[in-house]
């Protein structure tokens, strides 16, 4: 049975108001623009997003924002020099923020895709973002409590497919691509290019395709180094 | 005070931006694992030769981070932790953000450098919030750097612009980390945050006791 969808429309299909949905990426690399274009299409509204940023420019994360279909943001870093979008929409009490170091986020998606009920981590102790949760000292040293990040959907970017869904990812471009993979009941990928089952070595698949559910091709239009100028 | 003497640098102004960064690359151990955070603590790379084999670590998936890329040489899916277009060094290596952030927690970087809004005498972090009520609070890695490093160096001026100093008794910032700053360099002095204390271990165009008189922190001299 192939995860191959038809185009971005039917691979994020079924996403309701309300959904938690986790955004791959860190500012623009690997962020999955076309599945965010869908998304917005879909009309769905009063979402929570889980990103690392919180949109750049006018694109991507940011058009979501802007249409007004964003609830509240979990993300480690909104501010940016270009994340005009995100931040008036906070100055005006439109959108939610929850700020997490980046470490917990990328765990708490982690734990949730492992089956972990929660976890102790040092990050954050003594600190504002873990104010109101439970300590717990283990070997002489602070710890705070940190639950999972399940999402209803995640849109990940991946440099290419097999038709089983196996992905590899390309350079920086990976960052929580194959946590969020594993965390979310449905799991659509864009990628570069899909190719048969077994024209990728098994030895380096990053995301294997059980996590996999939809996964949609969206090729490079242009040059990798034009598509810097516009980043 | 004959030890404190010999530390201080009368013969000269303060530390330039550059001068800083070269400061703090001469004092990363060859063969370290390192990360320079975002904004001027990367100038330190530009100081770290080639030779000395130190390996930079980004928090968004990566270790041999190289120089920034130029021209052709840019991709938009390989950047550093401050969105800038870098370059991939012989042996490299890509890795995903879990991955990525145990290399921090899990005590495997042996240094970072970071820059801060405050440090306090005990080795108290303030970096990521200035607290303001229309500040929008962006964290990142910083938490995770602060407490997971082996050692934290911390890369700044000794006062703000008002002529306040960032060298404080208690930080009045919110905190990114407890008694995690080893090491401060600052354009006019560097410290050693000991247990027993802040060691003064350089001065710039300025001397101990005109320190001692400008912070509220007690300073030793080894």
């Amino acid at each position: 049975m192939s995860v191959l969808a038809a185009d971005t429309d039917a691979a994020v299909a079924g996403v309701t108001d309300g959904a938690t949905v986790l955004v791959g990426g860190f500012g623009t690399a690997g962020q999955p623009m076309e599945l965010i274009d869908a998304l917005i299409r879909t009309g769905a509204g009063d979402l929570t997003i889980v990103s690392n940023n919180a949109g750049n420019g006018d694109h991507g994360l940011a058009a979501l924002l802007a249409a007004g279909r964003v609830r509240k943001v979990i993300c480690s870093f909104p501010r940016q020099s270009d994340s005009y979008v995100f931040d008036a929409l906070y100055r005006a009490g439109k959108v939610e923020l929850e700020v997490v170091p980046q470490g917990n986020l990328a765990e708490r998606i982690r734990a949730a895709g492992a089956g972990i009920g929660a976890f102790f981590t040092p990050t954050g102790v003594g600190t504002p973002l873990a104010e109101g949760k439970e300590v717990r000292q283990i070997d002489g040293r602070d710890y705070v409590l940190e639950y999972p990040i399940r999402g209803d959907l995640a849109l990940v970017k991946a440099h290419r497919a097999d038709t089983l869904g196996n992905l590899v990812y390309r350079k920086t471009a990976r960052n929580f691509g194959p946590v969020m993979a594993t965390a979310a009941t449905t799991t659509v990928v864009q990628v570069d290019s899909v190719v048969e089952a077994g024209q990728i070595d098994p030895e380096v698949v990053v995301t294997p395709g059980i996590f996999v559910d939809r996964v949609v091709v969206c090729p490079v239009t242009t040059p990798l180094a034009a598509r810097g100028a516009a980043g | 005070m004959s030890r404190g003497m010999n530390i201080e640098r009368l013969d000269r102004g303060p530390l330039t931006r550059t001068e800083l960064a070269q400061q703090i690359a001469a004092d990363i151990p060859p063969g370290s694992y390192v990360n320079l955070g975002i904004g001027q603590p990367t100038t330190v790379a530009d100081h770290l030769s080639p030779d000395r084999g130190v390996v930079l670590h980004t928090e968004n998936g990566m270790l041999g981070m190289g120089p920034a890329a130029q021209g052709d040489d840019i991709d938009p899916d390989l950047v550093n932790a401050g969105k800038v277009p870098v370059t991939e060094t012989l042996g490299a290596a890509y890795f995903h953000h879990a991955d990525s952030f145990a290399m921090m927690r899990g005590g495997h970087l042996d240094v970072c450098v970071l820059g801060a809004f405050q440090v306090s005498a005990s080795g108290d972090l303030a970096n990521w919030h200035t607290g303001e009520p229309d500040a929008i609070p962006a964290v990142g890695g910083a938490m995770d750097l602060a407490i997971g490093a082996k050692q934290v160096f911390v890369m700044m001026t000794l006062f703000d612009k008002s002529g306040r100093p960032k060298l404080v008794p208690v930080c009045t910032y919110p905190l990114t980390g407890v008694g995690c700053v080893s090491r401060v360099y600052t354009d006019v002095a560097t410290f050693d945050l000991t247990p027993d204390g802040v060691v003064v271990t350089a001065t710039f165009g300025t001397s101990v006791d005109d320190l001692r008189s400008r912070l509220d922190v007690p300073l030793l001299t080894g």
